[in-house]
């Protein structure tokens, strides 16, 4: 009995870390190559576009709303402290340390992840793949290659967006509706928040959560079984396993960054 | 220049314990239409894998132009494989590219040929399967059999020198089965190709080609010009070829004996 736990143990463990092996080897033999702008940049740019813009609105609306239902929440117990001028800062480094970041990776996931997954599982379940390759054009450079650079690209711009509608979003609300001084919120921002510890920071992080999240898309649609079945698993994993990862490796930034 | 483009020399394949092919031998002429018959899952599109690099051998050569494919480095492989094309069962079309754009992929890729001319080149494929009017269509508003006419012209869009077609009348009906019997044939003495056809459609099979090859278990089991196959003394081949359900092939599936597991219910 519990040496076919531990048999069955280690087989998963061996299956994830080839798993791990195979995403690996993709990533390198998409981007360890000449450059060639002629061909890769337009391919390049109509990604950034599939992949960056079109979640812009989602980002939007979501960081609207994050922002101000955090100045509302921060509101209601900084004022009984009377500290409402304080609201500035509070929803300034949420945004910009946690929130920004996270909450944008967490919606890049679901919406440009999952979407990267389902395209390569289904253009590998139709051959397009294969027949790629067999017209002499590697599927490597020519479809993930782009796709990778475009997530890594769009994704710091994006939560930048997310993090900046935030801050409107606290201060629609905090200031123009809850009657907090315009003036003391973006004052007491401009004095508590640190260029170098928070802003760049926050981009760091986004920048590592840009990398795992496009990584692990493109990775479970290349390796999706190519059946109906194995697409909708692989895009549900990619949403599952990315989201995780970017929780994991967010506690872990935090620590390093802000923990000492 | 020998007669033989493509040379399989004692070829050996196996999935997991699963063997495939056991110490196989064929050779495609140069011009010909080869064919390679066999029942389903004895592994044909794997034959094509193999041919194009995309499957590395237990063991043999696969020689094409005096190349060894399984031991080229990449760089080597590519180019290799610039001079043969696969038409997929599918098509394997971009679903993201209308018909033309599909057909100028492999031009605009491997060449540096400026838009008018790439025009020109993308037309002529066309007009030879006979989608000109269909090119500004997408993969999905197209049926099953100009897809795969589409997927024709890109394939033949750099006048490879090798064609290969996997199960090109699988699911057609029988106008469109004319018409790429028809294109099989009439691309091939045209464009001076060197095509293999895998596919079980025994009589379309025979009607267009040189010379056929019929697998099974593993390995060569019978081969010929169509009438030289008509007259094949194995069984099985005949078999094979009349379409009879029971024969060398059994009907039933390898079971205990019929009457003792009924018996067993009655006790």
């Amino acid at each position: 009995m519990i040496v076919d736990k531990l048999q069955q143990l280690g087989q998963k463990s061996i299956a994830k870390i080839q798993g791990m092996g195979r995403a690996t080897i993709m990533l390198f033999g998409a981007l360890v190559a000449w450059p060639t702008p002629r061909k890769s940049f337009p391919l390049l740019l109509k990604q950034l576009y599939v992949v960056g813009v079109l979640s812009l609105l989602i980002i939007l609306v979501s960081g609207l709303f994050i922002g101000m239902v955090l100045a509302l929440q921060g509101y209601t117990v900084l004022s009984k402290f009377g500290a409402e001028q304080m609201l500035g800062p509070l929803v300034a480094l949420s945004l910009l340390r946690e929130l920004g970041p996270v909450v944008t990776a967490l919606l890049f996931a679901g919406r440009a992840g999952s979407a990267l997954t389902a395209e390569i599982g289904l253009m590998k379940a139709t051959e397009q793949l294969s027949g790629m390759e067999m017209m002499a054009v590697d599927p490597l450079r020519r479809i993930i290659a782009p796709r990778f650079w475009a997530g890594v690209i769009s994704m710091p711009l994006l939560a930048m967006i997310f993090t900046a509608v935030g801050i409107l979003g606290g201060h629609l609300v905090g200031v123009d509706w809850l009657g907090v001084d315009s003036g003391g919120y973006w004052s007491a921002m401009q004095a508590n928040v640190d260029f170098q510890q928070d802003i760049m920071n926050g981009v760091i992080k986004s920048a590592v959560f840009a990398l795992i999240v496009t990584w692990i898309a493109l990775h479970k649609g290349f390796d999706a079984v190519p059946t109906s079945e194995g697409i909708s698993q692989a895009t549900t994993q990619t949403v599952v396993t990315s989201s995780l990862a970017v929780l994991g490796f967010d506690f872990i930034l935090t620590a390093v960054m802000f923990g000492g | 220049m020998s007669d033989i483009l493509v040379d399989i020399q004692h070829l050996t394949f196996k999935r997991g314990d699963r063997v495939i092919y056991d110490d196989m031998s064929m050779q495609f002429q140069r011009g010909k239409v080869t064919a390679i018959m066999g029942p389903s899952g004895i592994g044909k599109t794997t034959l094509l894998r193999l041919i194009g690099g995309q499957l590395k051998p237990e063991q043999g050569k696969i020689l094409i132009n005096g190349q060894d494919i399984p031991q080229l480095n990449r760089k080597d492989l590519y180019k290799a494989r610039q001079k043969m094309s696969m038409l997929f069962q599918s098509g394997a079309m971009f679903s993201d590219m209308s018909v033309y754009d599909n057909v100028a992929f492999p031009i605009r890729e491997h060449t540096r040929l400026p838009e008018d001319i790439i025009r020109l080149m993308v037309l002529m494929k066309l007009e030879a399967v006979g989608l000109r009017g269909a090119r500004d269509l997408m993969p999905a508003e197209l049926s099953g059999g100009m897809a795969r006419r589409a997927a024709l012209a890109r394939a033949i869009a750099l006048d490879p020198q090798l064609i290969m077609y996997d199960e090109p009348f699988a699911g057609q009906d029988p106008i469109s089965m004319g018409v790429i019997v028809r294109l099989i044939r009439s691309l091939n003495n045209a464009l001076g190709l060197t095509s293999v056809v895998v596919s079980h459609d025994v009589n379309e099979v025979m009607s267009i080609a040189d010379y056929v090859y019929v697998v099974a278990e593993q390995k060569v089991i019978g081969q010929g010009t169509p009438e030289e196959l008509r007259a094949h003394p194995s069984a099985l081949v005949q078999q094979f070829l009349q379409g009879e359900s029971d024969g060398p092939v059994p009907f039933h599936f390898k079971a205990a004996s019929y009457s003792a597991e009924l018996m067993e219910l009655a006790k």
